[in-house]
């Protein structure tokens, strides 16, 4: 055995002084995050469980068990579906909106055109704005008396809506604010997928003779795909947090035109003071959450680590 | 994450091709002049103006996207669409702005005027006496300063052990992270609530803050940047004799400048615009942030006095939207870098 091994074999055996002054490093950099990672998620993870099987005003000194009462009343209520439904209808709605319309924008800003640079940047301005503050801005532009829509809607001859107190044009309402807060996100990132397409592709589609359709289709398309799929989940990701702009313009109404699933987990725990019916809505939002999660942490470890 | 990739423009002089402003003589930094009329810039006039159409003419030629035959209507076309986006989404903002500088009375008029018949600043002064605007600020700034701060240094020294110590099952305790980080902070809300109330930090700093300290996703995107920087750099300082804190410091963090500018300002803005758990955790009017304040006043003055509500909403914007205009590069560039090349 040579000297090396023996060296190594020692090391394992018993750690040297070395070896523990560096875990204790390790364990004074990492504690205290882990520990706090344990209070405020994985302990509500237990505690949201846990809550969905009892039934708790969170007054009341005890909570009663209630075995699957709650999930049971829950999942069997035809409010429960009608927030599944509006959930779906504002990730479809926001969530395409968003991709095309970016995707659009990206490819418009993609080409050489003077004050682009401006554009991009007034562009992506409302995603840095707080969305409690725009909420409010677009409530009074979406007034079907005085609001700024109601006169461009009258230009082109329609009527104006009544938006937020209709429970028809509600969530149309807070799709068009969650576009046009999320399109500049989009756009940019297209916009960097674009440019990472290689010039050289395109020089050889054209050599091929394909048209400005056909080197789309076939090379900006295809160059686009994993940015479109990262795009994809995040914005599934970002609609199902999607919280301030709902609170305030329409605190979830007209009747529940506009709850969705994270809006109702707010509604049960800190407005009816339901608890346990708030953790099956927690519950259920977290699980529809997780695989989308994984994939897109999954995507950014490749991208971050290999890049 | 590369740093060749953060660091290189999206647009303009970052590119190897000179830009349309560069072949006009506009370009922002010529490092050596390519042209007399470049070099001197004292040519006579119809020199410089036959220079600049002819090198206007070899640009248009050199596009590697070459026009369809009816180049002007698809160029003028893209200026509208452009035009177009750009009204659609600014004019929002506009309204925000000029709703703030109206008087109640013109804000009541149909149909609306786009420029302030009288313009007024009263609206201002109005607001910061509707609502404590002054304890909105503090509080935002605490938010954003204190717990923004702590989550970033976690995510600094988390990252440094993760990515450069050794600890026995460090992968264990690694997974340990990663799966926190598959439990959004909006799940966590009513638990974290009931957590705190327990202590009886409702309506305090240490409620509304402690959370926030936790640093899962960016404790995850730093250990990824720091295990692709050169690992004989920071060897070589600690052969050297640097400590970890010192190697932190004086290798891996000037290592990671573009990433951690990313992610501070990411941290900023998020943090400045938090709504959802400020609003539950806090319950006086004096311990709101400005985004829950803001939304009070709202419902507050909703139908009466929108003049000053507008400007109240933009007391809550202003600040980042300045940090934005400042460093909107950095901010645009650093998200567009993580999601493509990292």
């Amino acid at each position: 055995m040579s000297s090396a091994r023996l060296a190594a074999s020692q090391v394992q055996g018993a750690p040297s002084r070395r070896d523990q002054a560096e875990w204790l490093t390790f364990a004074a950099f990492v504690g205290p995050n882990l520990l706090l990672l344990a209070i405020f998620s994985y302990w509500p993870l237990i505690q949201n469980v846990a809550l969905s099987f009892t039934e708790w005003d969170m007054i009341a000194p005890v909570k009663r068990f209630v075995g699957l009462d709650n999930w049971v009343s829950v999942l069997t209520s035809n409010r429960f579906w009608q927030i599944v439904l509006n959930t779906a209808t504002f990730m479809l709605g926001s969530v395409g909106l968003t991709l095309v319309i970016g995707l659009g924008v990206a490819l418009l800003l993609n080409q050489r055109l003077r004050f682009r640079d401006t554009a991009r940047t007034i562009l992506f301005t409302p995603t840095v704005l707080s969305g409690a503050a725009v909420a409010i801005v677009w409530y009074f532009i979406f007034d079907p008396n005085w609001g700024m829509l109601k006169t461009a809607l009258g230009w082109v001859g329609l009527p104006s809506p009544r938006w937020v107190v209709d429970s028809h044009w509600a969530m149309p309402a807070v799709i068009i604010v969650y576009v046009w807060k999320t399109v500049g996100y989009a756009a940019v990132i297209f916009l960097a997928g674009l440019q990472g397409i290689p010039k050289e592709l395109y020089e050889a589609a054209r050599v091929d003779g394909a048209n400005a359709w056909q080197r789309f289709r076939a090379v900006t398309l295809p160059g686009l795909t994993p940015i479109t799929f990262f795009l994809l989940v995040t914005t599934i990701l970002l609609s199902f947090q999607a919280f301030d702009i709902i609170n305030v313009m329409t605190f979830g109404g007209p009747v529940i035109a506009t709850t969705t699933l994270l809006y109702e987990y707010y509604n049960q725990a800190f407005v009816g003071f339901h608890a346990g019916t708030a953790a099956v809505y927690a519950i259920t939002l977290f699980v529809l959450m997780l695989v989308l999660t994984i994939v897109q942490l999954r995507y950014v470890e490749r991208r971050v680590t290999y890049g | 994450m590369a740093r060749s990739s953060a660091d290189k423009p999206l647009f303009g002089t970052g590119r190897s091709r000179p830009s349309f402003f560069d072949r006009l003589g506009l370009g922002r930094r010529q490092a050596h002049p390519t042209s007399p009329s470049k070099a001197f810039g004292r040519l006579p006039r119809p020199t410089r103006i036959a220079e600049r159409l002819r090198s206007d003419a070899a640009f248009l030629e050199s596009t590697s996207i070459r026009w369809p035959p009816s180049a002007q209507l698809w160029r003028a076309l893209a200026y509208a669409a452009m035009a177009l986006a750009v009204l659609l989404v600014g004019l929002p903002m506009y309204w925000m702005l000029l709703g703030a500088f109206k008087t109640n009375q013109e804000i009541f008029t149909s149909p609306p005027t786009w420029i302030p018949l009288a313009p007024t600043l009263d609206n201002f002064p109005a607001a910061w006496r509707q609502a404590p605007f002054g304890h909105f600020y503090v509080n935002s700034l605490i938010y954003t300063l204190v717990s923004g701060s702590a989550k970033l240094l976690q995510a600094i020294f988390c990252a440094y052990a993760f990515a450069f110590l050794r600890f026995p099952r460090k992968n264990l305790v690694f997974l340990l992270l990663l799966m926190a980080l598959m439990i959004p902070d909006e799940f966590t809300v009513l638990p974290n609530f009931l957590t705190l109330a327990n202590f009886g930090w409702t309506d305090t700093y240490q409620g509304l803050l402690l959370p926030g300290f936790v640093s899962a996703f960016g404790t995850f995107l730093l250990r990824q940047h720091f295990l692709s920087l050169p690992r004989e750099v920071l060897d070589a300082a600690r052969v050297d004799g640097a400590g970890h804190l010192r190697g932190l410091w004086s290798v891996v963090l000037p290592m990671s400048r573009p990433v951690l500018a990313t992610l501070v300002l990411l941290t900023v803005v998020q943090r400045w615009n938090d709504y959802l758990w400020p609003l539950i955790i806090t319950n006086s009017t004096e311990m709101r942030p400005l985004s829950v304040g803001i939304a009070l006043l709202f419902q507050k003055e909703t139908g009466t006095l929108w003049g000053v509500v507008m400007a109240g909403t933009l007391y809550v914007v202003l600040p980042v939207l300045i940090l934005f205009l400042l460093v909107q590069r950095h901010i645009v560039e650093g998200i567009a870098a993580g999601a493509v090349k990292g």
